[in-house]
């Protein structure tokens, strides 16, 4: 260590000079450019602790939320109630909602929770910054369903439905909607549940008569609770289909009619399949014409092609004279077996089969052609593969045979599916297959001719 | 008398029961059956319909209320007179001699009264010129002020201590600027003068703010040479032992702090070491306190016996402290005239002790090990092979296993502290309030915190998980005993160290610097700290001494620079003029 020391022992004599030199110096000196300087090494105004902390206990929360310690949570949580009296007002503006979000969850799932805990909380959050009332009260009911307390949730949303503050916003104006609309909804629930009961009595009884108005005035209310709502853009499935029952129930066929096109038409609400599919199915119930049936499904084909109404679109537009519709017969057939969730599906391929065959009879080959050009880069795989061949063959045999049929068609006889099918001597299926091999040498697309 | 007056009080008479009033001359409401006079005089009735109530009762709690409501007139530097004299209570409750509070402190506080022109001086701040007209509402100033006893005490030495000339009744703040601000002032803020002490910006005036009170104690501690450092007393402050937030709390019932008073004395904080040390330096100066006792090599706050307490505290060899004595010598910073705090000084700077003294120990730990992420790893295994050997020897020291045990313990402790402080509760049950119009609001949205509180709190296990802990100057406890917490105190250093003649010398002979260059720059730091430029391990040491004392990483590696830069003066000066960019210094 001698070396060492020997550098080392030698008085610091200079010392002072050189601190001097580091703090004061020759030149001008800025007095605010100090200032300027501390705030940029601090990264602008210093965050206080308290914010800190508290974004800390926000992420704790998070935490055990994600992982289920529900006790844990709430130990954080008694400590993340303080944003509630944030000096930063933004923050203790938006503090309720993160609280009641936090705070319902950990309610939910705590053991030790019960409803009268959750009661309390939605009752205490609620008056906690006027502008969550609503979303809270909602919430709270739906809170007391999933529980089973249907009168609690009533009562509940009863309350909130007369809730008042001042102006209230635009948005304000869809929560009170929506209170009311689930109102409607329970009221409708309790409609149904009577509707059930009166189908066991005889018309003429007298307790049918009460009965049945009882339910009147039921639905009445219902109607002026959901019918707000439903004005309003947006998917409102559960409400709409409840509505319209009642409509129905009580002859009001006009009325269902208007609010299920409004609701499937109107350009202003979401696009929503749901909305076609209650049309097309009161319109079927009312037995509607064949065209007007065939335009609702029309647009579902576009939004959803896939959908097993699609099916039934297809018999449709086959027995329609026009042609355009009984090429479009066509494509929604190929368009269902586009995707993976239908390439089971025996009745379609049944359906494709037989109006191939039919298309091509008739000589619409342009249409066939058509339709395959834009899968027969992928559809052999998808569809037709060997290996395909030995699994359907094995699960279904119908369904392979349809297949096979629909194979050698545009895939012509050489292709493996249909050889496969071919090879396999089966009894009962002898004389079909014998039918289909003829059927195909004369039409396949492949072979035109030969 | 006006029977027909009185008929509006319809209260039963509280001796005989009869509801047959009437009025006196003075308009007090008398019992016609039993004469019996109340206290209560017609207009109070009028004002106060509340019925099935005694008006008697509710007469007398009105008044009262309303003075409570209204509270004292009190002036800013009261409050934090309460503030300074509860913290002091604290560090006598901690153990510092009772001196502290009575002379040194007190003397301090005074003499800042004095400076800053509040009192003790013949013209307090503003009223020049003006007549003070509150002094009749200010008769329950002599209440307040005899109640601390900080002040009752030295009165008169200090008097003759200062020579200032004293009013009669030099009582604390008694003439001060209430002409105007009497009026408006009680509107915005509960002290008479929040409002203009919040606008007040006078050149040259070191104005009281919370944080300066911990400047207040510490300098009082140093004055006494306690045995608590900065980073000390900032920890207890962290850990509530010392009053600091919410320190309002412990104001009289009768100071009503709000509006203005808010952005004096609520914090939202812990105080921060750099800011405190520089309000010590500022209170200091503007006190223009004489030098201060000497730091002598018997005080706590010399690098020798403080580097032997941070050795035993982050479970070092207790023979590394011959290093870090021989250290401090070659630099110098054990000299009394560098530790001594000398305020009038033309320096204007002081010694950061504990900041130093662990400084010092990275210092040596770089001497033996180099840490540059090598070194350290190779030298402990031969420490490991030669105790696998020599089992029965003193075990030789070895860095792997002590960072294994430190780092372990390290981010329990991180972790623990970082729950802890998540869970902080800041908000005083005396919320703080803009105005009077949001008292109702602030109380309302207390008591509904209060309420969920304790929802959520009946969710928690009841068995209570922290225990509330003593106030410690050690923070970690190693014991032979504790497998998980070896203790490696008793380990030695031999394996490290090489004969050379009659002396030892490390047997690694090389150091590289943690700053080759300082910073000139008008900005007071020294050389910056960007973590990922320097080896692992000495970010992980840094980070363990840092987070003991509470401080940035950066302030712990410049300090480490400074006593580096006295330790190799030489190499200093030598690079300057070949301006060789060498990281290594090689030593022979």
């Amino acid at each position: 260590m001698s070396d060492f020391s020997e550098q080392l022992t030698k008085p610091v004599t200079e010392d002072e000079q050189v601190e001097t030199s580091v703090s004061s110096g020759t030149g001008m000196h800025f007095p605010w450019l100090q200032k300027q300087l501390e705030t940029v090494v601090t990264g602008g105004k210093k965050k206080k602790d308290f914010a800190q902390t508290t974004s800390a206990c926000l992420e704790f929360i998070q935490e055990a939320l994600l992982r289920h310690q529900w006790q844990r949570a709430a130990e954080y949580m008694h400590s993340y109630l303080q944003t509630l009296e944030d000096s930063d007002s933004y923050k203790r503006q938006t503090a309720p909602e993160v609280i009641w979000k936090l705070g319902s969850e950990i309610l939910f799932y705590h053991p030790k929770s019960n409803v009268e805990t959750f009661n309390t909380f939605a009752d205490r959050m609620k008056n906690i910054g006027v502008l969550n009332y609503l979303k809270i009260s909602l919430q709270h009911a739906l809170y007391l369903l999933h529980h089973g307390m249907f009168e609690d949730a009533d009562r509940n949303l009863s309350q909130a439905e007369t809730w008042r503050y001042g102006e209230k916003s635009s948005s304000q104006e869809v929560l009170i909607n929506l209170v009311q609309a689930y109102k409607g909804l329970l009221q409708y629930y309790t409609w149904s549940k009577k509707k059930m009961e009166l189908s066991e009595f005889d018309e003429d009884d007298y307790a049918y008569t009460s009965k049945s108005q009882n339910m009147l005035s039921q639905s009445c209310k219902t109607s002026v609770n959901i019918c707000a709502l439903i004005k309003v853009p947006g998917v409102w499935d559960p409400f709409v289909k409840s509505y319209v029952e009642m409509l129905e129930f009580y002859g009001d066929q006009d009325g269902a009619r208007n609010v299920l096109t409004n609701y499937a038409y109107d350009e202003k609400f979401p696009s929503n399949p749901n909305a076609h599919i209650y049309l097309y199915d009161f319109l079927k119930r009312e037995k509607a014409p064949r065209a007007k049936l065939i335009s609702v499904l029309k647009i579902l084909h576009e939004i959803v092609p896939s959908h097993k109404l699609m099916l039934e679109f297809h018999m449709l537009l086959r027995k329609s004279e026009k042609e355009e519709h009984r090429k479009l017969g066509l494509g929604v057939l190929f368009g269902v077996l586009d995707f993976a969730g239908c390439t089971k599906n025996k009745t379609a391929w049944r359906y494709l089969a037989k109006y191939l065959k039919l298309m091509l009879m008739e000589s619409h080959t342009v249409w066939v052609q058509e339709e395959w050009n834009s899968r027969k880069n992928w559809w052999p795989a998808f569809h037709f593969s060997s290996f395909w061949a030995k699994t359907d063959w094995k699960e279904d045999t119908a369904l392979a045979f349809e297949k096979a049929y629909v194979a050698g068609i545009l895939l012509g006889k050489g292709c493996r599916y249909f050889r496969y099918i071919l090879k396999q001597d089966h009894q009962i299926l002898k004389k079909k297959i014998k039918r289909m091999k003829k059927s195909v040498k004369k039409y396949s697309i492949v072979n035109p001719g030969v | 008398m006006d029977l027909e007056e009185a008929k509006e009080f319809k209260e039963r008479c509280s001796q005989c029961a009869a509801v047959s009033w009437g009025l006196t001359d003075e308009g007090k409401y008398y019992c016609t059956s039993c004469h019996n006079v109340t206290e209560k005089s017609k207009e109070v009735i009028n004002s106060s319909v509340i019925p099935n109530t005694k008006i008697n009762t509710i007469n007398r709690g009105l008044r009262k209320k309303r003075k409570h409501e209204k509270g004292w007139d009190w002036y800013v530097c009261e409050g934090f007179q309460y503030i300074l004299y509860h913290q002091a209570e604290a560090l006598k409750n901690l153990g510092v001699g009772s001196e502290l509070k009575d002379e040194v402190l007190h003397s301090f506080w005074k003499r800042y009264l004095q400076k800053s022109k509040q009192a003790y001086c013949k013209n307090p701040v503003n009223t020049s010129g003006r007549k003070t007209k509150v002094l009749k509402d200010n008769l329950h100033c002599s209440d307040w002020a005899s109640e601390p006893e900080l002040l009752s005490g030295g009165d008169t030495d200090f008097a003759l201590e200062s020579g200032a000339e004293f009013q009669s009744d030099a009582q604390i703040p008694k003439d001060f600027p209430i002409t105007k601000a009497s009026q408006s002032a009680s509107v915005c803020s509960g002290s008479l003068d929040g409002v203009e002490y919040s606008l007040r910006k006078e050149k040259g005036i070191v104005k009281m703010t919370v944080p300066r009170t911990l400047a207040f104690c510490y300098l009082s501690l140093l004055w006494q040479r306690e045995t608590i450092t900065l980073s000390d007393l900032l920890r207890f402050v962290e850990e509530d032992h010392i009053p600091y937030i919410n320190a309002f709390e412990r104001f009289p019932e009768e100071m009503k702090l709000y509006g203005r008073d808010k952005g004096i004395f609520a914090v939202e904080s812990w105080p921060d070491y750099e800011e405190i040390y520089k309000n010590m330096i500022e209170v200091a100066t503007f006190l223009d306190l004489p030098r201060f006792p000497e730091i002598t090599e018997d005080c706590y706050l010399h690098p020798n016996i403080l580097c032997m307490k941070y050795l035993m505290e982050v479970n070092l060899p207790d023979e590394m402290h011959g290093l870090t004595c021989q250290v401090v010598k070659m630099t110098g910073i054990g000299e009394v005239d560098f530790l001594t705090f000398d305020p009038i000084a033309k320096m204007k700077k002081t010694v950061k002790y504990d900041v130093q003294a662990v400084a010092v120990i990275v210092v040596v730990l770089k001497l033996l090990f180099l840490l540059d992420d090598n070194l350290e790893w190779s030298y402990s295994d031969l420490a490991e092979t030669y105790n696998e050997e020599h089992k029965e020897d003193k075990p030789q020291f070895g860095f792997r296993k002590w960072y294994q045990v430190m780092k372990k313990t390290f981010d329990e402790k991180k972790q623990k502290w970082e729950e802890a402080r998540a869970k902080y509760s800041w908000k005083s049950g005396k919320p703080l309030y803009h105005s009077h119009i949001d008292k109702s609001v602030a109380y309302k949205r207390r008591e509904m915190v209060v309420n969920l509180q304790k929802q959520f709190s009946a969710l928690v296990d009841s068995t209570p998980v922290v225990e509330k802990k003593g106030p410690s100057s050690f923070q970690f406890n190693w014991t032979e005993e504790d497998i998980n917490r070896p203790c490696f105190h008793e380990h030695t250093l031999q394996g490290l160290l090489v004969k050379k003649g009659q002396s030892l010398k490390t047997k690694n002979s090389l150091y590289w610097l943690s700053t080759q260059k300082f910073c000139k720059s008008y900005c007071k730091h020294v050389t910056t700290y960007e973590e990922s430029n320097f080896s692992l391990s000495y970010q992980f040491i840094l980070n363990i001494f840092s987070f003991l004392l509470r401080i940035k990483t950066s302030i712990l590696h410049e300090e480490v620079s400074l006593i580096e830069k006295k330790l190799f003066k030489k190499k200093y000066s030598e690079s300057k003029k070949n301006s060789s960019r060498s990281k290594k210094i090689r030593r022979h």
